[in-house]
């Protein structure tokens, strides 16, 4: 069936086989650029660490969206916002309590790390379900609106000298206002390893790596092991998804993108339904915020633009709407090309042509090549402009996709919604029934 | 019996529309806030005349390019986020006319025409204004106009276009791929300071019971531009077989195109007219506001979103009043609200509307 | 292909394993068809569905005009009309998809006017649409699972949660069970795995038949059930519905072709511009000069 062909089928191992060969194709290409323009070790570590960082947070909010749009068909264009109150909460629930004379303004709850985690998911669903309760009768491109407009009244609601400091159980806390909230718990990964006892244990699998990075390895190693943290929680969102989406309640969430009315009058509640699956996304965007920002070392509430939304859509459309491992190869895609990829060659063309002086706008990049014919300076502002450029990239990208493959990378591709496989004759579905992987496939 | 009568219809509104009758208690409630704060000298007449015209200024601005997003919106059936954009474009080619008319000799062309990027020169240093150099004002409005037309065509021919049949949504993502092309495409051509456009215009003074609104050349400009512009397209719509088409295909388009009417034919006259005033609205914003930078645009587009729905999307008239009403929002919610949540309550307010009247408040007189 | 066993399509779960459903077999009671013995205190039992004053307009067309009519249990009731004269409305008011500007619809003693069309499927009044509504990015074997009532992995916790996940896994593989019977038996099989959306008009159809079944309804509302479906199957398939109409399955039935009505319904009910004309028995019926005219009126 030619519907339903898919190059995961042609992968030894599957859906899993085809994340791990496009991630090695992807790791080797950029190991491949930087030793041959002579990286050092620790730039190559460097560069690794935060790669597997974007390709992480990517991987994690287009699985949050999939759930979302591709399997559900709500148009959230929000996701920023979502994203912003899960960190917010999580900084004014963890937060040591507030003390005078201290770098930071404002204090917080001094509750432990993970309580911070949880409230922080928790207040974003919450605020998916004030949404969703009235707003998941519009229509999608009015949910859209709804959506985006919620994500910019956060950004205005952090950005308010109001919320900047207040009391709360007596405490004096806030979210910092306009100049930034300093995130000044615990170091993540050290409260991560110390809940195991295995700090030290850390410490000296840190010493280790002396031997090829002479000095402080300690900032690279902590970078190439938070991106594992975010890998293994990708891992988790993938196996929470799917699951969910390969359960009679995920054949409920399809069956409303397809149709609603239809599933209505086969008796099933889609509002409840819709409810439950916008609030679970939401709370995994929360939590995708917090994964993102928690080790940054402070938040500004003007981080929160709605481009972030609009990257994660461009990912999740990479990968194709409605299959969790397109999600998953998007959000990797997306972070390696068209997020990390620019800024990466621009570092690479700074090695390779250092130029010291490019010129500081675009008049004085055009100006030698218009009267003397020198391309050089508009080539050295196009290089250092790439962070604007990247964009301008990406909305192209987008355009392209739409136009030529709007299913996605995957091409058609939809997991099949069901606890067991569901495959094209009887005798075959009950002897499959153990076969444990569920992506279903056909094999005609 | 006519009391009784009316109770009984009134009940019945309330049963069946709670969510009007809360809005109009919460608008009552904050009425009466104001009229007692008036009364009292909490507010001052002309603090709050200030507001009103401030926020009737921008309601102009966010009606006049919410008539383009609103015939699109109904014609082609998608939200166009790149319309933001087409703003900022109109805006950056008028605004590098003016500059060049009004600075030509005086300072480097090249920096002239990128509107003074990087601080190669000023528009207060320029003397521009419309009392001061109306020439330049008058071309950069052309410019800006013309120049969009041009931008809104070619984005169609190459992009919309190719996907006519697609679906609302595949539109709508693809709109949000043009918005950031255009956009920071513009930023790396242009830079990314936010400049000041124009010098000093002259003002009158209205006073108004305890003290004085004031109202500067610019703002007459704007009313007068916006205005004609206006009054323009009304006539344009009621006067010509376009208008016709155009009401005609927003209804059906598939029974338009059966009919006869020649349906890329109007797609084109959308663009043409919708891009020509979403240009226009664009130099006129800066005008009035002084300032340009690159994401100008784009910060106003959720705001016009808010007044083509708010007035129902595919009504002209809707999308002038609900652009006057979202302006006046976000001007005078401050007389309640912190001023950081002003432009949240403009949102707000068109949320509200989404879920009370989700077909907005002209619905039914689609386009005319 | 029609062993017995599977002609039986979710008939074996309706006494067995729903306790909750209540299917008396009146066959006997429904002989007398005209006496209609209203105020008699079993007037709900004998007539789950009743419709009294139903209006619908849509702008200036009034789609359904007072329209009030009853279905007898155990019939399969025939509701014919020319094209435009309300049916496809009529069904939508009661299945409250669309909301009545005026009148009542009482299903099996209950006014079930206003309600959410999920809360009057899992009443039990389950209906199809004239244009069948499959869910194209689904595969048939999908649309079908669906359609099951009460299926406990729609709880979302469940789904997910180890240690639980098995009790879903097993009533998956029941239900597949019952999902391929009724598959066999619509004779669909070599489709199971294609996305409904490749389908033909009369395969779709099929389909949608099928799944409404599977909702193990009391009642079902059947819009055009047979357009595009071949005439061999469309002869099963009546024949299926004799036979859960015989274990007092009730059916209303839109349909087109005037034989198949006459030949198939006990009862029939004319509608014409959004009232009901006429209804009586097929002889009736066809002996109506109203009836005739109605149709020679408007377009077959
Ligand atoms: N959603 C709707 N909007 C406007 N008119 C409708 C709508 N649905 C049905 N109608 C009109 O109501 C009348 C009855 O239609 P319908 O119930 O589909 O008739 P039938 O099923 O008997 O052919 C027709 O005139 C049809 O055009
Ligand atoms: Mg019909």
């Amino acid at each position: 069936m030619s519907v339903r062909d898919d190059v995961a089928e042609r992968i030894p191992g599957g859906d899993a086989g085809l994340i791990v060969a496009v991630l090695l194709v992807i790791y080797a290409a950029y190991v491949l650029a930087g030793v041959g323009l002579g990286y050092s070790v620790r730039g190559q570590l460097n560069t690794i660490g935060v790669l597997t960082f974007y390709i992480g947070v990517f991987a994690m909010l287009a699985l949050a969206l999939n759930l979302q749009w591709g399997y559900t068909g709500l148009f959230n264009i929000g996701i920023v916002g979502f994203m912003a109150v899960g960190i917010y909460v999580m900084a004014l629930v963890s937060k040591p309590l507030y003390e005078s004379g201290g770098a930071a303004q404002v204090g917080g709850l001094g509750l432990p790390l993970i309580v911070g985690i949880v409230a922080g998911m928790v207040a974003a669903a919450l605020l998916g379900a004030v949404i969703a309760l009235p707003a998941l009768r519009l229509r999608a491109d009015y949910l859209a609106i709804v959506t985006i407009a919620m994500s910019e009244i956060v950004r205005f609601s952090f950005l308010s000298g109001e919320l900047q400091q207040f009391r709360l159980f007596g405490e004096r806390v806030g979210f910092g206002g306009g100049s930034g909230l300093i995130l000044d718990f615990t170091n993540p990964l050290e409260a991560f390893f110390q809940s195991f006892g295995l700090w030290d244990a850390y410490l000296g699998f840190v010493s280790v790596f002396e031997v090829i990075i002479p000095n402080n390895p300690k900032p690279v190693v902590d970078g190439l092991v938070y991106g594992a943290v975010l890998l293994g929680f990708v891992a988790v969102y993938f196996w929470l998804l799917k699951r969910t989406g390969e359960s009679p309640f995920g054949r409920v969430l399809k069956a409303i993108r397809e149709d609603e009315d239809a599933a209505n009058s086969l008796g099933k509640n889609t509002n409840r339904f819709k409810i439950k699956a916008f609030m679970l996304g939401c709370a995994l965007m929360g939590l995708a915020g917090i994964l993102w920002l928690m080790t940054s070392g402070a938040v500004t509430p003007n981080f929160f633009r709605p481009r972030i939304t609009f990257f994660v859509w461009i990912a999740l459309i990479i990968g194709g709407a409605g299959s969790n491992t397109g999600s998953v190869l998007g959000g990797a895609v997306f972070a390696a090309l068209l997020y990390q990829g620019p800024r990466y060659l621009k570092n690479l063309i700074d090695t390779v042509i250092p130029n010291a002086d490019a010129p500081s706008g675009f008049g004085p990049a055009v100006s030698p090549l218009i009267s003397n014919f020198d391309p050089a300076p508009l080539f050295f502002y196009t290089i250092d402009s790439v962070r604007q450029l990247q964009l301008v990239f990406m909305g192209l990208a987008l355009i392209w996709l739409m136009h030529n493959r709007p299913e996605g990378m995957l091409g058609h591709r939809k997991e099949t919604a069901a606890g067991i496989p569901l495959t094209g004759s009887r005798a075959s579905a009950s002897a499959e029934t153990d076969g444990g992987d569920a992506g279903g496939g056909s094999d005609e | 019996m006519g009391i009784a009568e009316t109770y009984t219809r009134g009940r019945q509104f309330a049963i069946t529309r709670p969510g009007s009758v809360l809005v109009a208690l919460v608008g009552a409630v904050l009425l009466f806030d104001l009229v007692a704060g008036l009364a009292t000298g909490r507010h001052s007449f002309s603090g709050i005349g200030s507001l009103v015209w401030d926020g009737l200024m921008r309601g102009l601005v966010v009606g006049l390019a919410g008539i383009g997003l609103s015939m699109t919106y109904s014609i082609l059936n998608f939200a166009n986020f790149a319309h933001g954009d087409y703003i900022t474009a109109g805006a950056f080619s008028g605004w590098a006319t003016t500059y060049l008319v009004a600075g030509f000799g005086r300072a480097d062309v090249g920096a002239l025409l990128l509107v003074g990027a990087g601080g190669s020169v000023f528009g207060g240093t320029l003397g521009i204004g419309v009392t001061t150099t109306p020439v330049a004002v008058v071309a950069g409005i052309l410019v800006a106009g013309i120049a969009t037309v041009a931008l809104a065509l070619l984005v169609d021919r190459t992009t919309f276009r190719p996907i006519r049949d697609a679906d609302g949504i595949t539109l709508l993502i693809t709109s949000v791929g043009v918005a950031f092309a255009l956009r920071y495409l513009m930023q790396f051509v242009f830079g990314s300071d936010v400049r000041g456009t124009t010098s000093q215009p002259p003002a009158m003074a209205l006073y108004l019971v305890d003290g004085a609104v004031r109202i500067n050349a610019h703002d007459v400009a704007l009313v007068v531009v916006a205005g004609a512009l206006m009054l323009g397209v009304h006539l344009l719509l009621q006067l010509t077989k376009l208008g016709k088409a155009m009401r005609a295909m927003a209804d059906n388009e598939d029974l338009a195109q059966i009919t006869g009417i020649p349906t890329e034919r109007v797609v084109r006259a959308v663009w043409v007219i919708g891009g020509g005033l979403t240009g226009v609205a664009g130099y006129m914003f800066i005008l009035w506001k002084g300032t340009l930078g690159f994401n100008d645009g784009w910060l106003l587009l959720l705001l016009i979103f808010a007044a083509v729905i708010l007035g129902g999307i595919g009504s002209i008239y809707g999308a002038i009043v609900g652009g006057l009403a979202i302006g006046l929002t976000a001007s005078v919610s401050i007389v309640w609200i912190p001023s950081a949540f002003a432009r949240a309550a403009a949102f707000l307010v068109m949320i509200v509307l989404l879920l009370v009247k989700p077909e907005g408040l002209f619905s039914g007189r689609s386009t005319a | 292909m029609s062993d017995p066993d599977a002609t039986n399509v979710g008939s074996d779960h309706a006494g067995g394993s729903n306790g909750g459903r209540d299917v008396p077999g009146r066959t006997d009671a429904a002989s007398n068809g005209l006496d209609l013995g209203s105020g008699g205190p079993n007037v709900d039992e004998e007539y789950p569905l009743q419709v009294e004053g139903l209006c619908k307009t849509f702008g200036g067309i009034t789609a359904v005009d007072d329209a009030s009519f009853r279905v007898e249990r155990g019939t399969l009731t025939g509701l014919i009309g020319p094209n435009g004269a309300g049916k496809s409305t009529t069904f939508n008011l009661i299945t409250g998809m669309l909301r009545p500007d005026a009148g009542t619809v009482t299903f099996d003693g209950e006014d079930i006017t206003g309600q959410k069309p999920h809360a009057i499927a899992n009443r039990g009044l389950v209906r199809t649409f004239q244009i069948a509504r499959e869910l194209q990015e689904m595969t048939v074997l999908e649309n079908l699972m669906l359609a099951p009532k009460d299926q406990r992995g729609e709880a979302l916790w469940r789904s997910v949660t180890p240690g639980f996940r098995g009790d879903v896994v097993e009533q998956e593989e029941e239900l597949l069970e019952r999902v391929w019977d009724v598959i066999e038996f619509f004779d669909i099989d070599h489709i199971a795995d294609e996305y409904a959306g490749n389908l033909s008009g009369g395969q779709r159809k099929l389909l949608e038949l099928a799944r409404a079944l599977l909702t193990d309804p009391d009642m079902l509302l059947l819009d055009e059930p047979f357009a595009g479906v071949n005439p061999s199957l469309e002869k099963r398939l009546l024949e299926h519905v004799h036979e859960l109409r015989e274990q007092g399955y009730t059916f209303l039935l839109v349909e087109h072709d005037m034989d198949l009505i006459m030949e198939n319904c006990e009862r029939v009910i004319v509608l014409h511009q959004g009232q009901v004309l006429t209804e009586g028995s097929p002889d009736e019926i066809q002996a109506n000069e109203e009836v005739i005219e109605a149709y020679l009126g408007g377009n077959v």
